[in-house]
């Protein structure tokens, strides 16, 4: 896919170029963001499981990176590894439990498991409740670069978000991503095939868990804070709301939807609930209209498009072809219908 | 005096009948979800926003029509319902051919939209609902004063799961909706309107939110938030009681609400993590909760 | 010729220092009013903050040092991210020059570190820690209105004297509460009164019936309510309800606001005690200005920290006109030499720690029948003198004073 490199050279381009125009915090923030929501996709779009608590992974970790890095004086790439390694171990714990449900229980068990660390960083002396830890010092990352500088950070930022999306690129197409592919389309027949669900099921939970933590931890050096805001089951709801906008089970979809959603919520903070409202409208339209979201929806105009142009029979299924999510994706289609709908 | 762990059994009644009040609220709530989940299998995300508004519909009507509290009790929860069921016809009716966690995103989203409308227009600081005068005041227990509402509160509760359990256990409609539960297809087979029994459903769900919310109302402050954080606890109830029977999730409404209270006197810190903690044991022992059956 | 050398060196030191201090920069005056205009803080401040800041800057004439003064505002939905990422761009893009009101402890500490460290003047009014002026105190910032030793310590002691001398407390258990409790359990102490128990309830929380119950059964006075915003209103109303007031005990509201009280009603709050740093109706000069706030405010009364924040503004104003320039650290140096004589604060001044010193107002609510018409609320019990109402300087730990103390005895640096 010769398309595909050269998107991925304008993409590297513009990444380089673009805290010179657009705000480098901002960025940062949606960059942040972006990997979170690609780290949640992997659960949602290749396992088919919706996690409602994600919050707890990304907030948590930015806890401990914060708590590293002040107050034990460490330096960022291990703070980071901290935060990370926290995550990991809280994903291990969540994913436990909550595979032993699947669907709406799923989403239930792990907004409830949520909600607990959210009331354990209210409580918790080190989190320091209400405030937050703040002034994080962001340090010298190898000893060599001072992040202090935004556009050192900014590189930094860049450089963590890149290699996430590389693991979760790598993880998505190979055997392993597979298996989880197949377990979202039909868990039975992986189960008959001798495959151990609940093993996948768990390590792409944990996964999933610890690059939302790597996410937060970086989260917590670039605003030199760690708050409850990111704990908080609103923010879990925000994740979800990216990947589906974007389009959940695209690679590229979950950072298109943070982007959007960050630049709208940092456009609307002025003006109080509507921030709450906008985001509430996303979803029900998404829901409604385009549940493939936007990369997913181009994806399939894409496809529609060349099956135009070319003669089918020279066509190899899309799903075949590596590079392409093929575009029926969308809805995970373990449906059993239940009341009587159009 | 005797003395229970450092507890006086008398205080310990008084906190056992608090915990019970509690527990009313998540019943009624619980209920009103295990019912729509039970037809259309759909988590009603927007149950919370549901009973705010029944609160918020009742504060209303005092405040621009002088309607009270009595007429409020019936009047919100079927203004509530109608939105509701304009929702499920409009917008849930479209989800019921694909996945359910689309359903659980779609409520979710309303729900940010109704919480942050309200959040717009009323502020968050809350508007003050009077108890009314014919329920205010208290009985003197001896071990504790029982106002007389929250008195109420526990019978009205219990009157609501009481009904709509004997609605769906005895009433040939009821019969009807067990049945849709069970295969919705063989019942419209059968020649039930099976569409329009899951509008009703979803509306009656709706009703009995908001019929919490106004019971609320008086209780707690009237706010755009009141049931954001609620919502959440009550679905660590259902969970831990399984979606399977109605009145599983009435007992463990009940139950966790109990259980709650005694936290708030033996070990305060843990009580808002008391229900999560239960939900992860039950999880360990039991995945389809307590009175679910296994799938 | 040493003379000569060291008239030189400051002449040097005066030139090579602070050149852009001189005059306004970007020829305009810019006040960010940051706060919550969306959440539980909204009615507190909010708005009517923003409003009280464009009246300062009209009153004050519109100009400085010939120019314009201009006031922006945004609402950081007490999220400390999104203050930070507002003042952030504020002050990057848009050249303000102070950010003024900001609530909620954690986003005001943000706001702290990130004027501190971009030399922006950091005017608060409405957040409550004490840290603001302690181990987080600034160059560059100003801490209004009150804190939560100065109603903790104003209540707490003002009780005790009144014979309310055991104390149960019901906490918000995190940070903000146990602060709030430690600061008024100290005040009960050292007046001679006796804390009996306290109860730590989970946060937020609606139902307060379980605690209020420990409360009686602890058989205190006084019930102090180390919490904020709805965990207050819900534990007030359900203290009534379950007739604990009525029973004798009192409640001793520690963070409670004029906008709390008029969306309790009187009926709900009366006889509760607490301290605030400003009533509209105490004197001439404070109605007059709270009329001409509210005809802006649809009749509604200004808090103690939307007053602060006018004050706060013209004092600001003023000094960067005495001062002659803009830079933040200058005109808050100013600000801490000038005196404060105003409609909110009479002989007040602000130390070196950032901290505004002025009197406080234990005040009791009123009954509904004691009340002659709407927002006429308050008994004022007593004045609290300032040196008594606020934390002493060197209990804060502010390294600013530590600084200043060490180098005492040698004369203050000559460019500064």
């Amino acid at each position: 896919m010769r398309l595909y490199w050269i998107a991925l050279a304008v993409a590297a381009v513009a990444a380089v170029f673009a805290p010179t125009v657009l705000y480098p915090v901002f960025l940062m923030k949606a960059l942040c963001f972006a990997l979170f929501a690609c780290a949640f996709n992997l659960l949602l779009g290749y396992v088919g499981l919706l996690s409602f608590g994600h919050a707890a992974f990304f907030g948590f970790a930015a806890y401990a990176t914060g708590h590293a890095a002040k107050v034990w004086g460490w330096n960022p790439e291990f703070a980071v590894l901290a935060g990370t390694a926290v995550a990991t171990g809280l994903g291990l714990a969540f994913g436990a439990l909550a595979i032993r449900r699947q669907g709406i229980y799923f989403a239930m068990i792990t907004l409830a498991l949520a909600q607990m660390v959210y009331f354990f960083s209210l409580q918790a002396p080190f989190t320091h409740g209400e405030d937050g830890i703040q002034a994080i010092p962001r340090g010298e990352l190898f000893g060599l670069f001072d992040l202090r500088n935004t556009e050192t950070m900014y590189f930094f930022v860049l450089a963590v978000f890149a290699g996430g999306l590389w693991l979760i690129w790598r993880t998505v197409h190979s055997p392993f991503g597979q298996v989880l592919k197949a377990i979202r389309e039909n868990e039975q027949r992986a189960v008959s095939l001798g495959y151990k669900v609940d093993h996948y099921k768990l390590t792409a939970f944990v996964m999933s868990a610890a690059l939302s933590g790597l996410a937060g931890s970086v989260k917590a050096l670039v605003f030199q804070l760690a708050s409850l805001t990111d704990v908080h089951w609103h923010t879990s709801g925000e994740v979800v709301l990216m990947t589906l906008l974007g389009g959940m089970g695209t690679v590229l979809g979950p950072v298109v939807g943070a982007f959007l959603v960050v630049t709208v919520q940092n456009y609307f903070a002025t003006f109080g609930a509507w921030v709450t409202i906008i985001q509430g409208v996303i979803f029900v339209v998404v829901v409604l209209l385009f549940r493939r979201g936007i990369v997913g929806e181009l994806n399939a105009l894409w496809l529609r498009l060349r099956r135009r142009s070319v003669p089918a029979a020279t066509t190899p299924p899309a799903a075949a072809r590596p590079g392409v999510e093929p575009a029926a994706h969308e809805p995970p289609p373990r449906k059993r219908r239940v009341g009587e709908g159009s | 005096m005797f003395e229970l762990i450092g507890i006086p059994p008398q205080a310990l009644f008084g906190q056992l009948l608090l915990g019970l009040i509690n527990g009313a609220f998540y019943a009624v709530l619980s209920l009103g979800l295990a019912l729509i989940f039970g037809l259309l299998n759909i988590i009603n995300f927007t149950h919370g926003a549901q009973y705010m508004m029944g609160a918020f519909v009742a504060w209303l009507m005092l405040r621009y029509a002088g309607i009270g509290y009595w007429p409020s009790l019936i009047v919100a929860p079927v203004v509530v319902a109608v939105v509701g069921i304009v929702i499920e016809r409009l917008l849930l009716r479209r989800l019921y051919h694909l996945d359910h966690l689309y359903g659980l995103l779609l409520t979710f989203g309303l729900a940010l939209i109704i919480e942050g409308t309200f959040r717009q227009i009323y502020g968050i600081s809350g508007q003050p609902y009077a108890i009314p005068k014919e329920l205010s005041g208290g009985y003197d227990l001896g071990f504790m004063f029982l106002p007389t509402y929250r008195a109420w509160v526990v019978l009205a509760s219990l009157a609501a799961c009481l009904g709509t359990w004997l609605l769906i256990e005895k009433t040939r409609l009821g019969a009807y909706l067990r049945a849709g539960t069970e295969n919705a297809t063989l019942v419209r087979a059968f020649g039930v309107n099976v569409p329009v029994m899951v509008t009703l459903t979803y509306g009656f769900g709706v009703a009995l939110a908001a019929f919490a919310g106004v019971l609320a109302a008086p209780i707690y402050s009237v706010n755009p938030l009141m049931g954001s954080n609620l919502i959440i606890v009550v679905f660590a109830v259902v969970v831990i009681g399984g979606m399977g029977s109605i009145l599983g999730s009435v007992i463990t409404g009940y139950a966790l609400g109990l259980i709650e209270g005694l936290t708030k006197v033996f070990y305060p810190e843990a009580s808002s993590t008391v229900i999560f903690i239960i939900m992860a044991i039950v999880l360990l022992i039991k995945p389809a909760g307590l009175f679910g059956r296994a799938t | 010729m040493r003379l000569a050398s060291g008239v030189l060196g400051a002449v040097f030191l005066l030139s090579a220092g602070p050149a852009a201090a001189q005059g306004i920069s970007n020829d305009v005056v810019k006040l960010g009013v940051l706060n919550d205009q969306s959440g539980v803080y909204a009615d507190l401040a909010g708005q009517g903050s923003v409003v009280a800041a464009q009246m300062a800057v009209e009153d004050f004439g519109g100009t400085v040092l010939g120019k314009t003064i201009q006031v922006v505002s945004a609402d950081h939905q007490n999220k400390p991210d999104v203050g930070s990422s507002v003042a952030n761009q504020w002050i990057d893009t848009e050249q303000v020059d102070a950010i003024v009101d900001v609530p909620t402890s954690s986003v005001a500490l943000a706001i702290q570190e990130i004027t501190r460290r971009k030399n922006v003047a950091h005017l608060n009014s409405t957040a409550a820690t004490t840290d603001l002026t302690g181990k987080a105190c600034s160059p560059t910032a100003v801490h209004y209105t009150y804190d939560t030793y100065a109603l903790a310590n104003g209540t707490g002691r003002a009780l005790v004297q009144q014979g309310g001398d055991t104390w149960f407390f019901i906490t918000a258990d995190y940070a903000f509460g146990h602060n709030l409790e430690q600061n008024t359990a100290e005040a009960v102490k050292k007046a001679g009164g006796k804390v009996v128990g306290a109860v730590r309830a989970p946060f937020p929380n609606n139902d307060f019936s379980s605690f209020l119950l420990q409360a009686q059964a602890s058989q205190a006075k006084v019930i102090g309510l180390a919490n904020a915003g709805g965990d207050t209103i819900n534990s007030i109303k359900q203290a009534r309800e379950f007739g604990i007031t009525q029973a004798g005990q009192r409640l001793a509201g520690l963070l409670v606001f004029l906008s709390d009280i008029h969306s309790l009603g009187l009926e709900t709050t009366q006889g509760l005690t607490l301290t605030t740093g400003f009533y509209w109706d105490k004197d001439d000069e404070t109605r007059e200005w709270s009329k001409r706030w509210a005809e802006r405010m649809n009749g509604r009364m200004p808090t103690m920290v939307q007053a602060g924040v006018y004050s706060v503004v013209m004092h600001y104003l003023n000094a960067i006109k005495a001062a002659g320039t803009d830079d933040a650290k200058t005109v808050v140096a100013k600000m801490k030499e000038m005196p404060i004589n105003d409609f909110f604060a009479k002989n007040a001044r602000i130390r070196q720690d950032g901290r505004m010193v002025h009197d406080m107002y234990l005040v009791q609510v009123k009954g509904p029948q004691e009340s002659k018409g709407a927002w006429d609320y308050y008994n004022i019990l007593r004045t609290i003198p300032g040196d008594e109402a606020f934390m002493p300087m060197e209990a804060g730990n502010c390294p600013l004073v530590q600084e200043a103390a060490t180098k005492n005895g040698q004369p203050a640096g000559g460019a500064r």
